[in-house]
């Protein structure tokens, strides 16, 4: 009867397990759909701005939100609405880009690791205590400083922070795997190193990496934006969000618009990929989803 | 006549699950009088702790939700209780002990706290009289240096240490009814045989009815006066002991006896139950046990009621006893 | 017994952070693009002044050695020289250091005080509508650009109700109380001076209100899943079952056993407390080290920038050891080990 009911109530798009977990998690619905809003709007940039972002208009500086320009302008008459949707191309891009750099590495070094054993092991293990012992963001404005200020240097410290992590995590997942029967059968079968990373370690390690990375995006978006607006990120006249906020502060008092947006578009970015990431977290954890 | 402290009747539950609900019990209907021990005997996921723990209303409300059914306990409506007014019976009018005595206990608090923070939650004790009581309390379990123990954590203590605290508080304040789910399967043989000695003479000096859930068939055998033999959240042959177990009516209680060691003639194999429990997800129509029954026939495809046999509670939820009524 | 294991662990631990730390930001220091002596002689010196600096600053001796100096000056508390203010970076790092505990004390009080009831709520009401909120708000949390926040407080509160300050620690026309722990709010009152404590209390408010609610995200989610977890062992379920009222059960035998694991994280969570007291101080022009090191970045003074590297990352273990410590303390099962 039961079972009826529930296959009658069944919508038409049915995502399966996946679907079933996130109407469960109304939240996670919300990241996502956060998530895809953000994304749809800034690869689609061009397509919903209103102006050029670079374009300066000195007839329009400073100017309040309007129907001309939805978000006011800038002190040399840039449309904000415009710099915004333009400037996440930049936050996301760093987000995937330190996710994407620091999970490889990670990946490849925890895979390493774990494979060899042994002193490469001891090497790369007590390498990462080191980095981990020190608090990221120390670390971080530290390695940001001594490359420089640019919004790529401001990536490549976050990740470099961020790689041991993802050690961690791949080499735990290797020692596992590397006890399983099947590979202590490939191994009988001379199998070689490469092959078991290939075939049995990596396939096994995908999905925490993922979680993991999922996870990191947001705050990662959060953490480039904030070392941009205390000058070690995007550079003028790049429109990035936390550059906006910064040069946006000169003008708090009487054009909080300038300032407010931007931030806002951070908020909105971090909180949607903290949202999501949680929730996938939260699927794919099964010590998680046994509560 | 005796009081009827528990009454169970024809109770069914249901949990939410992946695409609609499942139910876990099923029209089960049972009763406990005044100072007797009862078993439900069932292999795991027959439901026997579910309906136990619901009989004090102690399942979370959002992960298990009641169909149909009433529980009457020592009188009063449990269902139609405020979580307040069943607060104030659980621990005083009834009790209840687990499996897993390591884990029971509070980690962080010491033996004698707990203990004084439940006798004093039910009783007006003073700290010292409470104290006195606690003593009596582990002695009475057998438990020499009673008043040291108070002071140490649960994680300084074994478990079969720790089971008899429990016990001993379960007694705390003469409950008219005490739930035992599976209070000995975690522990040694050796210890397992005391503390349901300590367990029995306890209750009968207090007058208190047992609720002993088992699958155990030996330790149900020698510890209960009337039975109920679960399977797939219902109920299926119900008796007293030695009648239950002695002449078995239902196939399922039959294959249990069979599958015990003492019944296996020597040399001869044991003789399993063919098949697995069935997932309640999946539950075939009909008799829950059909798959796995050697006597099954047509009209098994139909959920056979609980026929009622000719002695004093003796019942079986099978078609063949009504065969054999017809006949 | 087991108090001098952990603690010899620890500075074990110290000891590799020391040499860890140090060859960091040694190594960075090397990497800079530029020239440190030239920096130090500054645009006009001529290229023999420049030489000297180099010999001076120990520049030209091979670097196993250079490394040997800078970690000898290190254990003996010498962090260089600021090119910025030119003072020891020890010294600046000592005059700035109090003003941050004070912001992320109190700032840590505020999340705790709110997120712990919200973490509890938050579990004990699993999936109800005030699980969702209390998710809800402690992602913003997390997710709330502190820079940002505190400059909506400044435009709300100083900006157009103009009630609060809109920077610095203290009203600096109202003459300071003597100097004996640092924190303001402390030493006015011992102090007795009324005027200086209120002045110190409505400068903290917003820069502790910015960088609270941004940690209040963290302690809800700890509190919520440390929680979750105790709610669901069997002692729970024990006093449940002898008559414990749900309040009993929640306050007196979950939230205690709760909060033991919760105080590893929260020492762990220091980390992301510094992180937002950078930005915050930084918004709130409050003289602390994290707008320390922001003007330092700013001025490209190494030195000081690696110095508040080497200076946190020692803190950092330093709290770690007290939390373990605590821990111990907290919880018996650790404690009777052994």
């Amino acid at each position: 009867m039961a079972e009826a009911q529930s296959t009658a109530k069944r919508s038409r798009f049915d995502f399966g397990y996946f679907g079933y977990q996130l109407k469960r998690s109304p939240l996670t619905m919300v990241g996502l759909i956060m998530v895809v809003l953000v994304l749809i709007v800034v690869i689609f940039a061009p397509v919903f701005a209103t102006h050029d972002p670079n374009a300066i208009d000195l007839r329009a500086r400073l100017a309040p939100p309007s129907m001309a320009h939805f978000f006011g302008t800038d002190e040399v008459g840039r449309d904000i609405y415009s710099r915004i949707l333009f400037g996440g191309r930049q936050s996301i891009a760093v987000g995937f880009f330190v996710v994407f750099l620091a999970g490889l590495t990670g990946t490849v070094l925890g895979a390493l690791s774990g494979l060899i054993g042994g002193r490469t092991d001891t090497v790369i293990m007590r390498l990462m205590d080191v980095v981990l012992s020190v608090p990221s963001l120390a670390l971080i404005l530290a390695l940001a400083a001594a490359l420089g200020p640019s919004l790529v240097n401001a990536a490549l410290a976050i990740a470099i922070v961020r790689i041991p992590f993802y050690v961690r995590l791949v080499r735990g997942q290797a020692l596992i795997v590397r006890e399983m029967a099947y590979v202590k059968a490939a191994h009988t079968f001379r199998a070689g190193r490469l092959h078991i990373l290939r075939w049995h370690i990596l396939p096994n390690t995908l999905s925490p990496v993922i979680v993991q990375g999922t996870l990191d995006l947001g705050s990662t978006i959060l953490l480039a934006s904030a070392l941009s607006f205390i000058g070690l990120g995007a550079q003028q006249p790049t429109a990035e969000w936390g550059a906006m906020v910064a040069t946006g502060r000169n003008y708090i008092l009487d054009q909080w618009w300038y300032s407010g947006f931007p931030g806002f578009a951070i908020l909105f970015t971090a909180t949607g990929f903290n949202l999501f990431g949680d929730g996938v977290r939260d699927m794919l954890d099964p010590r998680q989803k046994a509560r | 006549m005796r009081k009827t402290v528990l009454d169970i009747d024809n109770l069914s539950l249901e949990f939410p699950v992946y695409k609609g609900t499942v139910s876990a019990v099923n029209r089960v209907s049972l009763h406990v009088q005044e100072g007797e021990i009862v078993g439900i005997v069932g292999e795991s996921g027959s439901a026997k702790s579910v309906t136990a723990m619901t009989a004090m209303r102690l399942l979370p409300s959002e992960s298990f939700r009641i169909r149909s059914g009433r529980i009457t306990l020592l009188g009063q409506d449990m269902l139609a209780l405020s979580e307040q007014k069943l607060a104030s019976m659980r621990g005083r009018d009834v009790a209840m002990i687990f499996q897993e005595p390591l884990t029971a206990l509070n980690p962080t608090k010491k033996v004698g706290a707990q203990m004084l923070g439940v006798i004093r939650l039910h009783t007006k004790l003073s700290e010292r009289e409470a104290r006195l009581h606690a003593i009596k309390l582990l002695t009475d379990m057998r438990i020499n240096d009673a008043e040291e123990i108070l002071e140490r954590y649960p994680f300084e203590l074994s478990g079969g240490m720790r089971q008899r605290i429990l016990i001993g508080l379960a007694f705390a304040c003469s409950p008219k009814l005490l739930i035992a789910d599976e209070p000995t399967t975690a522990l040694d043989v050796t210890v397992q045989k005391q503390v349901l000695q300590l367990l029995r003479q306890k209750a009968r000096e207090l007058n208190t009815a047992i609720l002993f859930i088992s699958h155990d068939l030996a330790v149900v055998s020698q510890f209960c006066d009337r039975l109920y033999v679960m399977y797939a959240g219902s109920v299926v042959e119900t008796g007293p002991t030695r009648e239950v177990l002695g002449a078995p009516k239902h196939p399922y209680t039959q294959a249990l006896i069979r599958a015990l060691p003492e019944s296996a003639a020597p040399g001869q194999p044991l003789r399993s139950i063919r098949g697995v429990v069935p997932n309640l997800t999946d539950m075939p129509t009909g008799c829950a046990f059909r798959e796995r029954c050697d006597s099954a026939f047509e009209a098994c495809s139909a959920i056979p009621p609980l026929f009622s046999l000719d002695e004093d509670n003796r019942a079986s939820a099978c078609w063949l006893c009504e065969k054999e009524h017809a006949a | 017994m087991q108090y001098l294991n952990v603690i010899r662990k620890r500075l074990l631990f110290l000891a590799l952070v020391v040499v860890g730390v140090s060859m960091i930001t040694f190594a960075i220091s090397h990497l800079i693009p530029g020239d440190p002596a030239m920096l130090v002689a500054g645009d006009r010196a001529t290229p023999e002044i420049v030489e000297r600096v180099r010999e001076d600053m120990g520049l030209n001796k091979p670097l196993p050695e250079q490394y040997w100096i800078y970690l000898k000056g290190i254990l003996s508390g010498d962090l260089g020289t600021s090119l910025r203010t030119r003072r020891p970076v020890a010294e600046d790092l000592k005059l700035y250091f109090p003003a941050t505990m004070e912001l992320a004390l109190v700032a840590l009080m505020l999340a705790t005080a709110v997120g712990v009831p919200l973490g509890v709520a938050s579990a004990v009401w699993r999936d109800k509508p005030i699980d969702h909120l209390v998710r809800a708000l402690a992602v913003t949390g997390i997710s709330t650009p502190a820079f940002w926040l505190g400059l909506l407080l400044i435009v709300l509160f100083y900006g157009d109700l103009g009630i609060l300050p809109g920077g610095g620690r203290i009203n600096p026309d109202i003459p300071r109380p003597p100097t004996i722990t640092g924190f303001l709010l402390i030493d006015s009152l011992l102090a007795g001076d009324m005027t200086a404590f209120t002045s110190a209390l409505r400068h903290i408010i917003l820069p502790a209100l910015t960088l609270g609610f941004v940690h209040l995200g963290v302690v809800a989610r700890q509190i919520r899943s440390a929680m979750l977890e105790e709610l669901q062992q069997d002692y729970v379920r024990t006093a449940r079952a002898n008559g414990l009222s749900r309040r009993s059960v929640i306050f007196r035998e979950a939230l205690p056993n709760a909060l033991i694991p919760s105080v590893t994280v929260m020492g762990l969570a220091l980390g992301d407390l510094l992180y937002g007291a950078v930005l915050t101080e930084t918004v709130f022009a409050w003289p602390g080290m994290g707008a320390y090191v922001v003007n330092s970045i700013q001025a490209l003074d190494f030195p000081a920038v690696m110095g508040f590297t080497v200076v946190v990352s020692f803190a950092y273990v330093l709290v770690n050891l007290a939390v373990d410590l605590l821990y111990m303390v907290i919880d018996p099962r650790i404690r009777s080990v052994n």
